[in-house]
């Protein structure tokens, strides 16, 4: 817009000030992915080391004697199975809660805003009595099918479901095509965009749910990595190089799902907004 | 003549016959693994919390005490304090993440798609990252003898600080944190939003010699409404529910200058198995997120042009 161009000044002061604050925001990946070369005696000197000058992998080797490779499965298959559960429970009530006219939907439809809209503190606790009762505590269910329950992914997918044109549904009907068959493979193909911004979410959701995991996980066998580097923290005490080295490893998954996906991301939270 | 067209559609539809009934059975085969883990997972829980808040609830006991929680509670010093210490870190973090991102935001979304992108993915690294690996490295940086936060002051003459450890400086150094885990997902939603004022409405401002700061607060803040409304709601939600940080920084500490009641409410039931009190203090924060809620859509929502 030739409007700004008269603002040269202002414009080059004011991305000066985004460019400070966005170097603001990645100092502490900086300083995790360079602490985690640090020799521990460089990690508590001051003034610090701002490059490490002899950079190290001790910590790494350090990290190795915990059960680090455990904890990265115990992470990666809770927050799979949550993303497929998820996933496949929203996709279908979603699309029919976006094309199907049938009695109780505005009862179903209501139900889930009044409960994204009330916080999860109030369900925290019966819900862990419950899943004790089930005896699931220390398991990865535990983890896995509760958040299949949130309904932030049905309003997700009925979202995508309401573009699906209804006269392609009718005209697979009059075709003899059956409900699943159509579901398949005309529904499905058409919110893929929705699945997979639901996917990447649930993903980082579940990887990242260290409040559910702190009260489910009782073994450190069971353990998933935001848990680890917890317990990292409190074993380490100081000794920031291993921390760091844990921060590092237990960040960088989601650090490279999120750089591939940022489309699905950006769509995701754009659509989830607009609600209806 | 529309209306009476559409009424005669749905009473068609709501007939019962055979192709309707199999209709509605679809429609229930595909809602129902949806709404068995909802109903198990979050609707009997929810109600079983508010069960039980009028419980004794602990390892042994489970007896029937009516209000008794919610009055120990409100007799308790340490929940009070839990409750307004939650409340600053609402009120404190709310407006920056606002200003920040609405600031970023402006300044990012009319450049080139590259350039747009690699902001928004800086801020909203931190939302991505584990809680638990940005929260750790904080932990290194408050650190008053190896951190490097000390070292900066210290850059201009200022003594070292216990920063964590001093009830002053310690729920600020947790609202710090806290914004830096807040502002990614508004960035995505303003950036999305502003892309979609209408150019024309900017460039008439400009013809009719508007400033920079007029056009944005008479033509661009007021249609940028709705996605402010739905910022201030999920950013103090989210606030309110703050509870990683915490955990892992303080423990509440010290003197419970940083407890919160979200923290309140894992250590009275996760420590001391004290059920009924801790779904008690859910149901107040509950109420209370709610409350606030609703005051932000009345006071905002009037602006909000649809």
């Amino acid at each position: 817009m030739k409007f700004f161009k008269k603002y040269t000044l202002r414009e080059i002061i004011f991305m000066a000030l985004v460019v400070l604050l966005s170097v603001i925001f990645m100092f502490p990946f900086y300083w995790i992915a360079t602490g985690a070369f640090k020799p521990q005696n460089v990690t508590v000197q001051i003034p610090p080391e701002w490059w490490p000058k002899n950079p190290t992998l001790q910590n790494f080797k350090q990290l190795s004697e915990s059960p680090l490779l455990h904890w990265t499965l115990n992470s990666f298959i809770i927050s799979l199975g949550t993303m497929l559960i998820v996933c496949t429970v929203a996709t279908m009530a979603g699309f029919v809660l976006a094309k199907k006219v049938f009695p109780g939907r505005n009862l179903i439809f209501w139900s889930l805003i009044v409960a994204m809209a009330l916080p999860k503190q109030v369900v925290m606790i019966p819900l862990f009595t419950i899943l004790s009762k089930l005896d699931w505590i220390n398991t990865y269910q535990a983890l896995i099918l509760p958040a299949a329950g949130w309904p932030f992914g049905v309003f997700l997918m009925k979202q995508f479901s309401q573009g699906i044109p209804g006269e392609l549904l009718e005209a697979a009907k009059i075709d003899g095509c059956t409900e699943l068959r159509s579901f398949w493979s005309i529904v499905i193909p058409m919110v893929k965009p929705g699945v997979g911004a639901l996917a990447i979410f649930t993903f980082i959701n579940a990887w990242n749910d260290y409040f559910m995991q702190l009260i489910i996980i009782r073994s450190e066998k069971m353990m998933t990595l935001p848990l680890g580097v917890a317990l990292l923290q409190q074993e380490f005490t100081t000794n920031y190089g291993v921390i760091m080295a844990g921060a590092a490893l237990a960040s960088l998954p989601m650090i490279i799902v999120f750089i591939i996906f940022q489309k699905y991301f950006t769509q995701g939270i754009t659509m989830g907004a607009v609600k209806g | 003549m529309e209306n009476i067209r559409k009424g005669n559609n749905l009473s068609v539809r709501r007939k019962i016959n055979k192709t309707n009934l199999r209709e509605w059975t679809t429609a229930y085969l595909f809602l129902a693994p949806m709404l068995v883990f909802f109903i198990g997972f979050v609707v009997y829980p929810m109600l079983k919390g508010i069960y039980i808040s009028f419980f004794d609830y602990s390892l042994r006991n489970f007896k029937f005490v009516g209000l008794d929680n919610y009055i120990s509670l409100i007799n308790d010093k340490i929940f009070i304090k839990s409750l307004l210490n939650t409340l600053i870190l609402v009120i404190g973090n709310v407006p920056v993440v606002i200003l920040i991102s609405l600031f970023v935001s402006a300044n990012i979304y009319k450049k080139s798609p590259v350039v747009r992108s690699l902001f928004r993915g800086i801020f909203y690294l931190p939302t991505v990252c584990s809680v638990v690996s940005i929260t750790v490295v904080w932990g290194w940086i408050y650190h008053p003898n190896f951190g490097i936060l000390n070292y900066l002051t210290s850059l201009f003459g200022f003594q070292p600080i216990g920063w964590l450890g001093d009830p002053k400086y310690a729920l600020g150094c947790m609202i710090a944190v806290l914004v830096t885990l807040s502002v990614g997902q508004p960035i995505i939603l303003y950036v999305a939003a502003l892309g979609n004022v209408p150019e024309s409405y900017l460039e008439a401002a400009e013809i009719d010699g508007a400033k920079p700061w007029q056009v944005f607060r008479h033509i661009t803040w007021p249609l940028l409404m709705p996605t402010t409304l739905y910022i201030i709601i999920i950013t103090t939600i989210n606030s309110f529910q703050c509870f990683s940080i915490i955990q892992l920084l303080t423990a509440g500490g010290p003197s419970y200058a940083t407890s919160t009641v979200m923290y309140m409410v894992y250590e009275r039931a996760f420590t001391l198995n004290k059920y009924g009190l801790s779904s008690a203090m859910g149901v107040v924060l509950a109420i209370v997120i709610m409350i606030i809620s609703i005051i932000q859509f009345k006071f905002f929502g009037d602006e909000v042009d649809y």
